[in-house]
């Protein structure tokens, strides 16, 4: 009980004076998890749309897919990524492996089977009767997609926030394809991994508390935007 | 460059304390890898990593006759300890003989814990379980961890076990730990670090220019005192005592 009081206090005092290794891996966290959501965003909303909408042979194997996929554990695909990006791999030329651009690639990889399975669900919970009025209507394809998305905003940004809450969170593949180096790919659950190998405990809790503040920041503008919507909407 | 090391030169901070300086003075970015000695050897031998630190003689005497590396010197030492309960329940407390304290552990049905990851300290347990002419204990008082040093001797002090350790992590983590130092100072318990340049045939983009500098660099003399004071401040005595073979190559 005394260890986790001090920790706490401790804690406290790493939070009021943060040290250049607590910023540089909160900046990286940002900035990793925030690109990874972001390529999630360009490409998983477009396909769960185009998923909802169309109908093609295949499809529902593609399906089945995501929806595996967004139970997908981090580890594995990180010995995935790594395998890819070893020198001696296919993409070994490229010299990622150990570096930020890598951990966006699995993140990427981690996110986008969420926004994009989520993504369909949102689509596929608008009442049928939408898309035969718009088509009625002599909206193109296109127009009938971009308007059916613009009315699922809200549980797209449902898919968002699902997707950055998987990738802020996750350990096991940042720290292998990361490779957790001090001020270039240390985030800060891998930090916490190192701290608590350390038994500096009261570290480890001060970068957790970090982490939920940040992932809490970001959720509560999403949900602002997301319930503004929907005040708008009613 | 790649340096592919064993955990306890990383979990110490020692690593942290030598490379920045070298990275600054020659531009050379360093990405240190911490893993088990085992996964080190194993990356360099595909060529993943252009330099390694590591503790594990046998090991790396293999991956040298192999022709996996190009030149292996002698960095620095330190020692394995054997810790366990301070009650001690299988009586080992200032035994001399590590072999006969690891008998009594094993008689006693006391608890041990293994990293069980082909680490350098992995290996140094089973050879000396071998050499007790036993079998490494099983069963549910073998613990098979697969983890780092801290988070066995960890492991350990909740579940009230012995385990073997080299004696830098354990003095590093012995203020949340409730261990203590049972049986040391036998000479089959030294823990000897070496560094191999990975031979640029074991695969693409070695970085093999990169590796030997580093080398050069660790095995000067201002490291080299460098790594004798390391954790003196901290613990009361130095971590690691450097005993280095001079640079050179064939």
């Amino acid at each position: 009980m005394q260890l986790i009081l001090e920790a706490i206090r401790e804690a406290g005092s790493r939070l009021l004076s943060p040290d250049s290794d607590l910023l540089s891996a909160t900046w990286r966290t940002l900035q990793v998890s925030g690109t990874a959501t972001f390529i999630s965003l360009l490409l998983g909303v477009p396909s769960g749309v185009a998923l909802a909408l169309y109908r093609f042979p295949g499809r529902i194997f593609i399906v089945a897919l995501i929806n595996t996929g967004m139970g997908l554990p981090p580890v594995v695909v990180g010995l995935f990524v790594m395998l890819l990006l070893w020198r001696s791999g296919p993409f070994g030329a490229l010299e990622l492996l150990y570096t930020p651009s890598a951990m966006v690639i699995a993140q990427t990889l981690i996110a986008l089977p969420v926004v994009a399975g989520l993504s369909l669900a949102a689509l596929q919970s608008l009442p049928a009767r939408l898309r035969l009025q718009l088509q009625a209507l002599g909206a193109s394809t296109l127009q009938t997609a971009w308007l059916l998305s613009r009315e699922a905003r809200l549980p797209l940004l449902a898919a968002l926030m699902a997707g950055f809450g998987a990738v802020i969170s996750e350990v096991g593949a940042s720290l292998m394809v990361g490779g957790n180096l001090r001020g270039s790919t240390r985030v800060l659950t891998t930090a916490v991994v190192l701290e608590a190998s350390k038994g500096n405990f009261a570290s480890g809790i001060a970068l957790g508390l970090v982490l939920l503040v940040l992932a809490y920041a970001i959720n509560d503008v999403l949900t602002r935007l997301q319930q503004r919507g929907r005040e708008r909407k009613s | 460059m790649i340096l592919a090391t064993t955990t306890s030169t990383y979990d110490t901070g020692l690593l942290d304390a030598l490379i920045p300086p070298f990275s600054t003075r020659t531009g050379v970015n360093v990405k240190v890898i911490a893993v088990g000695s085992g996964q080190a050897l194993a990356m360099a031998a595909r060529g993943e990593a252009d330099l390694v630190l590591t503790h594990a003689p046998e090991a790396e005497a293999r991956f040298m006759e192999r022709g996996h590396g190009l030149l292996r010197r002698r960095m620095m030492y330190n020692d394995f300890v054997l810790v366990g309960p301070p009650t001690d329940p299988a009586g080992v407390r200032r035994s001399s003989d590590v072999r006969k304290a690891l008998a009594s552990i094993q008689r006693s049905g006391s608890t041990f814990a293994s990293r069980a990851d082909e680490s350098g300290t992995h290996m140094m347990e089973q050879k000396l379980w071998y050499s007790t002419g036993l079998e490494p204990p099983s069963g549910s008082s073998y613990l098979e961890t697969g983890q780092g040093m801290a988070a066995t001797l960890r492991v350990a002090s909740q579940k009230r076990a012995y385990t073997l350790t080299d004696r830098g992590t354990f003095l590093a983590q012995k203020h949340v730990l409730d261990l203590e130092i049972l049986v040391e100072g036998d000479p089959a318990l030294q823990n000897i670090y070496h560094l191999i340049v990975v031979n640029p045939e074991n695969g693409p983009r070695v970085n093999v220019d990169g590796a030997k500098s580093l080398a050069r660099y660790l095995l000067g003399e201002k490291v080299l005192r460098q790594v004798g004071e390391f954790g003196r401040d901290r613990y009361g005595q130095p971590l690691f005592i450097p005993d280095a073979e001079l640079y050179s190559e064939p």
